[in-house]
């Protein structure tokens, strides 16, 4: 029994910091770049769901072609919220930028349920099966999300932080004047970057459909859990966020199995410990 | 002076009369939210900080109150000092994790901590979990004055109100108000005359708190009910819109903003999630296009309509 138990809420502890991953690692891409707390990155989770599902009923689009669709359609719509909405408000006090977001995310958030209604829709998994291991069944579907986020954690990280592209990203959170004295063009490379991260958001949402039910409010519950996790792992920074959001996933799942009721609340346990003892965040060594 | 002083008698008289022509229960629910908004525009208006978890102050704090009442058959004003007190010590330990990471994320971190207090509110045994906490008695005021009619209890509601923002008025009219404002401004500058802006943001967030706190034990006697939506984040964000539709750092703008909203709210209440959507338009109309809120943005066009020719004057009264 234990086994079988540990396993399964090994593997679910998994799969949840597989999108906490996700998430947190756009959150802090933005962040890093545009000192914008995006809170509308969950409504743009949510989006990708949707826009898979809705593809998916209404014109047959399977999975696979909605993983890459659905991403670039949410990354042309922040885009364009970027250039109307978050460019005009960068020169003010930042919270104006988290407002802004979240007002996006009120409405956006509160259309969908006004014409969707607010129960999840159930959307089918694309790959059927798995395989049994002994202790436990493992979903083939479950193992993609797995090694996906992995695989895309991993590559996003190694984008930003090893590539020239990355170093251009960085140089310009640093000194946005100078950079573009190199004749760099830093506002389209921070559209491009909000670009990107909604576009990740809207991913793991695609992703999420087939294992949470497709909801209005899927993207906001998700949210506070991730804020937590990248005030944990230190604000902007992106192996901190993707470290703490498998861990914190895992920790999780482990909770479930000691202490049920407090499985939902062991995220914001750890955020008190980590302002308590890491006040700058795990992974901040300066 | 003295045309500040008529306003106010003109409007303390509107307030007595008002119950007349206009449902107590929405009079009352609007002072509850004016208190509340005047507790958050005192941390960001005035302080510069913003706190997107307000909620867990004026839910918890209507839920220690209606439990109070509930339970035992001391007087109103000693519950209401109850929820009060729970909540500011809730912000004393909050405080101290919160305050120790700048700027923005400040937001975040106190919107995760009321995420946590709203879930253990929902497991709590006395909480009435999903259910909420129903029938919540108006025990007598000094265990001698009956208010159990909304009539009569609206006139003790608005003078709890009264209090209240006469409190918030002096508290940014101080010393530490003036503080407050030079740390917002420029907290370098504060910190190299010796003074540590840790410690008055610190104490600021706190007194928000216990103001946020009366306003949800307010709340809980005014509707006879507590619930989780109380303390649930889209309040915390409500508040936020209250205050800055209203204009933020301003005496009376939390208190436009808190009535323009609830009646809108209880115009929407039978339409769904247009009472949600329209909020989310509002503010970001407000971000876009009036940061100065709706008393900032009057009293900039009073200013313009007495000088047209002094354009800039208005600009910077405003």
């Amino acid at each position: 029994m234990t086994v079988q138990l540990l396993a399964g809420q090994l593997l679910l502890g998994l799969i949840n910091g597989s999108f906490y991953a996700l998430l947190s690692m756009g959150l802090a891409i933005i962040f890093g770049l545009m000192n914008v707390v995006n809170f509308a990155h969950g409504a743009q989770y949510m989006i990708g769901a949707f826009t898979a599902w809705f593809l998916l009923t209404n014109f047959g689009v399977p999975y696979w072609a909605a993983l890459v669709i659905a991403p670039l359609i949410v990354a042309a719509l922040a885009m364009i919220m970027e250039r109307l909405l978050l460019r005009p408000l960068s020169n003010l006090d930042h919270l104006y930028g988290l407002l802004a977001t979240y007002a996006i995310a009120l409405i956006v958030e509160g259309l969908v349920r006004q014409r969707y209604g607010a129960t999840g829709i159930p959307y089918d998994s694309p790959i059927k099966g798995g395989v049994h291991l002994g202790f436990m069944f493992l979903p083939w579907y479950r193992l993609w999300v797995v090694l996906f986020s992995v695989v895309t954690c991993v590559g996003t990280w190694f984008l930003i932080e090893k590539t020239r592209l990355g170093a251009y990203l960085r140089a310009a959170n640093e000194m946005p004047q100078i950079v573009e004295s190199f004749g760099i063009n830093v506002p389209k490379m921070i559209t491009l970057t909000y670009g990107f991260g909604a576009g990740l958001a809207a991913l793991s949402g695609v992703l999420a459909a087939p294992i949470y039910q497709v909801s209005p409010s899927m993207g906001s519950n998700v949210m506070i859990v991730v804020f937590a996790i990248v005030v944990i792992g230190g604000m902007g920074s992106i192996s901190g966020a993707i470290i703490t959001g498998y861990l914190l996933g895992i920790v999780e799942g482990l909770t479930k199995i000691v202490y049920p009721e407090g499985a939902n609340m062991v995220v914001f346990v750890f955020m008190a410990a980590a302002l308590m003892w890491r006040p700058d965040g795990m992974m901040k060594s300066n | 002076m003295n045309k500040t002083l008529l306003i106010a008698a003109v409007a303390l008289v509107a307030a007595l009369i008002a119950p007349v022509y206009i449902y107590p229960v929405l009079l009352m629910t609007i002072l509850c939210f004016a208190i509340f908004a005047s507790s958050f525009n005192l941390l960001l208006g005035y302080a510069g900080l913003l706190s997107f978890g307000h909620a867990m102050f004026f839910g918890t704090s209507a839920y220690i109150t209606g439990y109070i009442l509930k339970t035992t058959s001391i007087s109103l004003e000693l519950a209401l000092i109850g929820g009060m007190l729970v909540s500011t010590v809730m912000a004393a330990i909050v405080g101290l994790l919160a305050i120790r990471r700048a700027g923005i994320q400040f937001a975040m971190i106190t919107l995760a901590f009321s995420q946590f207090v709203y879930f253990v509110l929902l497991q709590a045994p006395f909480t009435g979990g999903e259910n909420g906490m129903q029938g919540i008695p108006r025990n007598a005021l000094f265990g001698l004055i009956d208010v159990k009619d909304s009539f009569h209890f609206y006139y003790v509601v608005l003078a709890v109100s009264a209090l209240a923002l006469f409190l918030f008025y002096r508290i940014v009219n101080s010393p530490f108000g003036e503080i407050l404002r030079a740390i917002k401004d420029k907290e370098p500058r504060v910190e190299s005359l010796g003074m540590k802006p840790e410690q008055f943001k610190y104490l600021a967030f706190v007194l928000s708190a216990s103001l946020a706190g009366l306003a949800g034990a307010l709340k809980a006697t005014v509707f006879q009910f507590a619930t989780l939506t109380d303390a649930s984040w889209p309040i915390s964000g409500e508040v936020i819109l209250m205050t800055l539709l209203g204009g933020l750092g301003t005496l009376s703008g939390p208190m436009f903003g808190a009535a323009i909203v609830v009646i809108l709210n209880d115009e929407l209440a039978g339409l769904g999630e247009w009472a949600l959507i329209a909020q989310g338009v509002i503010l970001l109309v407000v971000i876009v296009f009036f940061r100065r809120g709706f008393v900032g943005e009057m009293a900039a066009l009073l200013a313009k309509w007495k000088k047209p020719a002094a354009k800039t004057d208005a600009e910077a009264t405003a």
